[in-house]
């Protein structure tokens, strides 16, 4: 494990964030600092990333003095922390050709086959480490880093509902159409966010995901 | 109880004070991107402050008011024509039942806020009547209006007097404070991001504008591990041309972020329209702070006096 050195960094006069490194050990540690700010200064908006915690609150009514300590404890207080282990969801997955157009680039990248890239991709159980970017959209760790890729130098204007993709040395399923700058490396019809469902989003951090290969293309 | 919409315009939205706290979720906040506009027409209509306005981008819109309706126009100046005869913004307006209104395209700014006595009474979704686009959430029935669309009307208690407000200065100025990623830059894309015109391109829309002006280089390092973003944040991603973020904005990137609006200038960043230059000027956090003081100070002056015009006439 890494040599853990947390900072904390003003975005903005509205907002603050922790960064303590992405590995699995310190995201679980996020996860129950998170919970315990949620409790601790419910006024703030806090919202996880990859080895990383952003405080968003109005600095005429929280002072960010307040926000840093409370940050501080929380990380402090966080090690030894046991979470409930979460669910373990299964995501069907077409790879490379139309349902995923950059496959041959990542696996040319990666210096592999398309079939063997799919195959190394559908490979590992992932872990949801935070949901961010769209609603339900779930950052996973657990990506082999053979596979890590570059994000495109510009983004496209439309990635389709469902893609799966990689993105520098991470991994993700697209929950509708949106502007993006993953690469796409295959397509799933699973249902990742449904406003009017109880629990909107599908998968939650803490959760297990296992990509099964319906077919490459 | 409706507004019957005639033309949509290029793009013309419902939108309220956006989503509080379900950017866990990855749900962005969205609502009225220039908030300032949305708030000062809900305080002239004596509406709650989170009663839902048509965010109407450049103009282009005709509706006709299905009952006497009480309205406002707020944000961008535009020709407006109620049965033919031209309106102002900023103030306090009538339609008689049937009347027809009618916007042109604004000369200056990128939205243009119809704001109706009671709000427009779509049902909340997530806490919200904002239309979230990417989603498809919220707003009439997901989506931008469409002609035929009826806009339901929500119930007035009392009608406001007929007050007008002058409308802020808007400038061509956004000021900031440095982001996380400014020390990482090279020298002379810190000097060129403070020192050049930034036009808005085309391809902009609520998630963020999209800026053109001299390409900026980057290092390496300017590839990060996802991270919440904010509207107000100027992302720099690696074609060197900035992103400034709006209020659809995604709740996390991945792209180094030099620059970050201060929240006083939301408002006025959501203001320009593709082809307006904007510039950055950086300035202090306390200097942040007190220009947030003195907005709310402002809008808190502007509902007294506009409770007591509405005491004084009744």
């Amino acid at each position: 494990m890494n040599e853990i050195s947390p900072s904390i960094q003003p975005l903005g006069e509205t907002a603050l964030v922790l960064s303590v490194g992405l590995d699995l050990a310190a995201q679980r540690r996020l996860w129950a600092a998170w919970h315990a700010l949620e409790q601790r200064l419910p006024q703030v908006e806090w919202i996880l990333g990859m080895g990383n915690l952003t405080a968003h609150f109005d600095p005429l009514t929280t002072a960010a003095r307040v926000v840093i300590r409370a940050l501080e404890g929380a990380w402090t207080n966080s090690v030894g922390v046991e979470l409930a282990s979460g669910q373990v969801v299964t995501v069907p997955v077409r790879y490379g050709g139309e349902h995923g157009p950059d496959l041959a680039l990542v696996a040319e990248h990666a210096g592999m086959t398309p079939r063997e890239a799919a195959e190394l991709h559908a490979a590992p159980d992932y872990t949801v480490y935070c949901l961010g970017f769209l609603p339900g959209f779930a950052y996973l760790g657990g990506l082999d880093p053979r596979l890590a890729a570059p994000r495109r130098a510009d983004p496209r204007l439309a990635v389709p509902t469902g893609a799966v993709a990689i993105g520098g040395a991470q991994t993700g399923i697209y929950p509708m159409p949106s502007p993006g700058g993953w690469q796409l490396i295959g397509h799933t019809t699973a249902v990742l966010f449904d406003p009017y469902r109880e629990t909107p989003g599908l998968l939650a951090p803490g959760d297990t995901v296992r990509f099964c290969i319906e077919d490459i293309a | 109880m409706t507004l019957l919409i005639r033309k949509p315009g290029p793009q013309s939205t419902v939108q309220d004070l956006g989503r509080v706290r379900y950017r866990f979720l990855g749900v962005p906040a969205g609502g009225a991107c220039d908030e300032i506009a949305l708030r000062v027409g809900n305080l002239l209509l004596g509406n709650a402050p989170d009663c839902a306005a048509l965010e109407i981008a450049l103009g282009g819109l005709e509706l006709v008011f299905e009952v006497a309706t009480r309205f406002a126009l707020t944000g961008a100046a535009v020709g407006a024509t109620l049965d033919g005869a031209p309106v102002r913004g900023w103030r306090v307006l009538d339609a008689a039942a049937g009347a027809s209104l009618r916007l042109g395209y604004a000369a200056h700014g990128a939205r243009i806020y119809l704001n109706v006595a009671g709000g427009i009474d779509v049902p909340p979704v997530l806490g919200s009547r904002s239309t979230g686009l990417l989603a498809d959430l919220g707003g009439f029935q997901g989506r931008a209006v469409q002609a035929g669309d009826q806009l339901p009307l929500g119930p007035v208690e009392t009608l406001p007097p007929h007050c007008a407000v002058m409308a802020p200065p808007r400038g061509q100025v956004l000021r900031v404070l440095p982001g996380p990623e400014w020390g990482l830059l090279p020298r002379d894309t810190q000097r060129a991001l403070l020192s050049s015109d930034w036009t808005v391109t085309p391809a902009s829309n609520r998630m963020g504008a999209r800026l053109s002006g001299p390409a900026l280089a980057l290092n390496d390092s300017a590839e990060l591990d996802s991270h919440a973003v904010l509207p107000g944040v100027v992302q720099l991603p690696p074609s060197g041309q900035p992103i400034l973020l709006l209020a659809d904005a995604q709740t996390t990137g991945g792209y180094a972020k030099p620059l970050m609006v201060i929240a006083a200038d939301l408002w006025r960043a959501a203001q320009f329209r593709p082809g307006e230059a904007l510039r950055f000027a950086e300035v202090e956090p306390a200097q942040a702070l007190a220009a947030l003081a003195a907005q709310r100070q402002w809008l808190e002056h502007l509902e007294r006096s506009l409770r007591w015009q509405q005491r004084a006439s009744t």
